[in-house]
């Protein structure tokens, strides 16, 4: 039978773009609550301040005031602070330094942006204009933004309970043993560098509508998220002191998160909380300038390694010391973003016996920094694939060549990295090869050359990289210091006339999942696609859910959908061999029939859904009525996606403006379910990861105030910084979960910045010129080509 | 921020300076200057609303003076709470030099930092809106101080003012009730300076308000 036009492999056109193309999406702010009221937040615009007394008299006067309350009403109410999900601990065993963080500041404020004081009022403007009215007496105090001048003898401290700014001093990896290799390295390759601080910038601004029913007692919170089983759990059990069975968070559509709508904001208890007190509807909905200074940023590493190296340039130990920065309070997850998925990525696709890595994490007053689309992998990968690049060079080996020696071979799975993660399946030299090939690597020197007559410095990089997603097992993690489970929960619920829906906790912003598991879903209960409905982000309609980031909805969530299939098609095989008369063992499901094994006698899955529903021929004695079935499904092991990115530039030495002019991935993200999603998802984090190490980059000036507070002063990639990338995957199948699928969401993200930047290198290796920092500005590129040519004159 | 620039005013430097002092004269000049209050001789306070595009914002400001040298000139620095919009402060030098019988140059250098929204969307607006907002300030004040000087009764009847102060012309004898005309170090009035700083952060504001 040839393979379905709607099951897993087809380019199916995704469901939900004919209502996103047509705006006819259901987006928080499109929704309106009869009674509704607007929230304005007043934020404080310094970086750190003691807040001496709050004047809120003239505000709660304004017209169309409803109510003004502060961070002392919160108090009043014991409304707790916003939880952290992740402890790790000092090189000592302690727990990190853990400060609390309220929703509406209490006595000092520790950001720009920080929340303030909240204006309830009819409309949304005369909240603002009452918000002018609130009188905050401050007294300034110094302030400090990077983590270099955090760590300095002296600096400003962000917080009176954790000394020099340290939350945590963490380690992995086996020390003895990689000082031991540096004694016997021919070579060391060293490389100091910044992973710059991103905004992530989603499309759809985070928003928020708090309503309370005063006849049952009943909170719904309507939130931009990317889980809101998650956001009920912290906001209810740590926040707000809610029940679950009293409090239902829903994220309709979601217009793009990137990780920044994965974490439990202010805002979302800040409208619950006041929809209870006010008794009505209370809505906000952040301007684009609040997203940049209240989204938890992404990235902002500094850090330094080494790499040693025997004399045929094998890899023989692997030393990095990080700082990371976490910003004025901890986020949802922040914690383990530089640490667990971050130096666990460090052997990368090598073998590398021994790695140490330390990671210190230092409190600044900025935006607290959180998990971003690809969250410690591209921090790891970055500086791996820069490294590989500089000893390539500094040993005289090509940088392919270099790769190839190092390589984990396909017949060395599953393989144990020395930073605690297990393989379980890859082909490097195959993705390699493939890239290769496709990016007509061998006729690059005539490019060059081409590039050379037109006055332009060509330069090609590349970067092997591999991470680790699916996220993740339960119990490693609880081991590891995660306070929740990482499971995944889907329930097949078929209807009586054999249509079927589907309920994910993995929720949507953006992927395409109404798709994906609606292939999965035709695939398995050999159904047409358009019987199938997937429905996700209600706490209220589906039993549990982690949520989506990690590219785990494919790989954990869509495996808790195979589980709920596996179910309906056990009992369906029970139904069906009582209606068929034959015994269970007998029967088989293939292609929506259930067969009884070698006869043309069966039973379509329609009419086996209708016999559970409407059971007058029934096996009642032993075989409930319906056809419903929940799982949950705890990953194995992470997912292991790799590939191989490569990149081509064109420089022009008189400005130093950068064009991304090839842009080649080739990804080997296990089984391709939708391959037209699977190129979109790549296209749009190889986009972000250009944007990366060429355009974006967040600055603080030095008493922490935000400079690239628009989208006037932070460039994000447009369509004309962007070449037309081409994409195309390599195969191996995730071992260890039913669809053998990795995860494809964060590849492009994760790969592409050390391609770009090893291409810029290589573009300007004839100013021997051997670093530069992201973002590769014009500004940067020509000041560095300035510095060589004076340094070459001298 | 760092701005400095120079004017040319057509008066007297004696002129000048006591314009620069007068809260009357700001008060005129200064672009959506609502009040100009002196608490002491030292330190103003001042409102100034501004209005870009559709969005307006108002300043309140609170000035103090120092390193007086008068006529020669004085530091101002200063401070403006712009509410939602954010904040501002600086200091600028000023320095009047005699270019002849009625002209008079003013250098000032200024330097201000601003926080808040004014910071996130006008970091990279902030310098040339305060530029133009201290154009206009010394535009007006050129034209207030060129009327009132030629509306002086001129040389003859009245000393005006010491043409060659030595700062210490004690007070003067003729100055009526209506014309407090200092003698000695007084402490200048204000803002000038600093008030088109102030004035760059408030547009500033506006502009970050706008475009939210």
């Amino acid at each position: 039978m040839a393979p379905r036009d709607d099951g897993i492999g087809a380019a199916v056109r995704r469901k939900e773009d004919f209502r996103f193309l047509t705006g006819r999406g259901m987006y928080v702010d499109d929704i309106v609550r009869p009674g509704q009221l607007h929230a304005y937040i007043l934020r404080s615009p310094h970086a750190h301040a003691e807040i001496r007394a709050i004047d809120t008299s003239k505000a709660m006067r304004a017209n169309g005031v409803v109510a003004v309350f502060t961070g002392a009403d919160m108090a009043k109410d014991n409304v707790g602070g916003l939880p952290c999900g992740w402890l790790v601990k000092n090189k000592d065993g302690s727990p990190m330094k853990e400060p609390p963080h309220p929703p509406l500041a209490v006595g000092r404020v520790r950001h720009v942006g920080d929340a303030v004081a909240v204006v309830i009022a009819d409309s949304r403007e005369a909240a603002k204009d009452a918000a002018e009215l609130i009188e905050v007496d401050y007294l300034p105090l110094p302030a400090v933004a990077s983590v270099a001048d955090a760590i300095k003898p002296g600096a400003p401290q962000v917080w009176d309970i954790v000394p020099d700014n340290t939350c945590y001093d963490w380690e992995l990896g086996d020390k003895a043993a990689v000082d031991a290799a540096f004694k016997r390295a021919h070579h060391v390759a060293r490389i100091e560098l910044v992973n710059n601080r991103l905004v992530p910038n989603a499309m759809e601004p985070r928003a928020a509508i708090g309503d309370f029913d005063p006849a049952t007692g009943d909170y719904t919170l309507y939130t931009t998220s990317q889980n809101p089983h998650v956001i009920r759990l912290l906001m209810g059990a740590f926040v707000l002191h809610i029940p679950e069975s009293k409090l239902r968070v829903y994220a309709p559509d979601v217009g793009g998160g990137f990780g920044s709508k994965i974490f439990h904001y202010a805002e979302e208890a800040i409208v619950t909380w006041a929809a209870g007190k006010v008794k009505r509807p209370v809505k906000w909905t952040a301007e684009r300038s609040e997203s940049f200074m209240t989204d938890a940023h992404g990235r902002d590493h500094v850090t330094r390694a080494e790499l040693a190296l025997d004399r045929d340039g094998k890899f023989l130990g692997l030393r990095v010391s990080t700082l990371a920065n976490m910003g004025a309070y901890l986020s949802t997850f922040a914690p383990c973003v530089p640490t667990y998925l971050y130096a666990t990525l460090l052997a990368g696709v090598y073998t590398t016996p021994a790695i140490y890595a330390e990671v210190r994490a230092v409190f600044t007053n900025t935006v607290p920094v959180d998990a971003y689309r690809g969250a410690g992998r591209p921090e790891a990968t970055y500086l791996l694939e820069r490294l590989v690049d500089v000893a390539a060079r500094e040993m005289n080996l090509d940088p392919i060549e270099i790769r190839r020696r190092n390589f984990i071979a396909a017949n060395a799975f599953p393989y144990q990295t020395p930073v605690a993660l297990q393989y379980d399946s890859g082909n490097y030299q195959a993705t390699l090869d493939q890239a290769l090939k496709a990016a007509d690597w061998a006729g690059f020197a005539k490019r060059r050359e081409e590039a050379r007559k037109r006055g332009k410095l060509r330069g090609i990089g590349i970067s092997t990289y591999i991470e680790a997603c699916g996220i993740a097992p339960s119990n490693v993690v609880g081991a590891l210091g995660a306070r929740a489970g990482l499971y995944e929960a889907a329930e097949v619920r078929v209807h009586p006339t054999g249509t079927v829906t589907v309920f994910t906790g993995c929720h949507s912003h953006g992927q395409g999942h109404e798709t994906t598991y609606a292939q999965l879903v035709a695939e398995g209960l050999g159904i047409p696609i358009e019987n199938i409905e997937i429905v996700h982000g209600d706490t209220a309609k589906i039993p549990f859910g982690m949520g989506t980031y990690g590219s785990r909805s494919l790989a954990v969530g869509g495996s808790a959908i195979v589980r709920a299939m596996d179910k309906v098609i056990r009992k369906g095989k029970k139904i069906a061999a009582h209606l068929l008369e034959a015994a269970e063992a007998d029967i088989e499901f293939k292609d929506g029939k259930f067969t009884v094994a070698g006869t043309d006698r069966s039973k379509t899955f329609a009419e086996v859904a209708l016999a559970a529903y409407v059971p007058h021929n029934y096996p009642l004695e032993e075989l409930e009525p319906g056809l419903d079935e929940t799982a949950f499904y705890d990953p194995k092991n992470f997912t292991f996606p790799a590939g191989c990115h490569i990149c081509e530039v064109e420089i022009d030495p008189d400005t130093g403006v950068t064009q991304v002019v090839n842009f080649t991935a080739v990804d080997d993200v296990g089984r391709v379910i939708n391959p037209m999603i699977v190129e979109g998802q790549v296209q749009g984090g190889v986009a972000q990861g250009i944007g990366q190490a060429l355009l974006e980059g967040c600055v603080y000036d030095e008493n922490g105030q935000l400079l690239t507070g628009s989208m006037m002063d932070y460039t994000l990639p447009r369509a004309d910084n962007l070449p037309s990338i081409a994409v195309a995957t390599q195969t191996t199948l995730c071992t260890h979960n039913p669809l053998g699928v990795k995860g494809c969401g964060e590849v492009g993200a994760i790969g592409a910045p050390p391609a770009v930047i090893n291409a810029v290198i290589d573009a300007l290796s004839p100013y021997g010129i051997t670093h530069i920092d992201m973002p590769a500005t014009p500004q940067r590129v020509w000041r560095a080509i300035q510095d060589a040519r004076m340094k070459q004159a001298a | 921020m760092q701005m400095t620039g120079e004017y040319r005013i057509p008066a007297p430097r004696e002129v000048v300076w006591r314009s620069l002092n007068d809260p009357d004269v700001l008060r005129q000049c200064i672009p959506g200057c609502e009040t100009v209050d002196k608490i002491s001789d030292t330190e103003f306070t001042a409102k100034v609303a501004l209005a870009v595009g559709p969005v307006k914002a108002k300043f309140n400001g609170k000035v103090t003076l120092g390193d007086l040298d008068p006529p020669n000139g004085y530091t101002i620095s200063g401070e403006g709470q712009g509410g939602v919009a954010g904040f501002g402060k600086g200091s600028a030098t000023v320095n009047l030099e005699s270019e002849g019988p009625s002209t008079t140059l003013l250098r000032y250098a200024a330097q201000a930092t601003v926080g808040g929204k004014l910071a996130q969307v006008g970091a990279r607006l902030i310098d040339a809106t305060a530029k133009k907002l201290a154009d206009e300030f010394f535009s007006r004040f050129a034209q207030v101080v060129a009327v009132a000087h030629e509306a002086e009764p001129a040389p003859a009847t009245e000393p005006p003012i010491a043409p060659v102060p030595e700062a210490v012309t004690p007070a003067p004898p003729a100055a009526g009730p209506a014309d407090p005309r200092p003698a000695a170090p007084r402490p200048a009035l204000p803002p000038l300076v600093w008030i088109p700083a102030l004035i760059a952060v408030i547009v500033i504001l506006l502009w970050l308000v706008t475009r939210a």
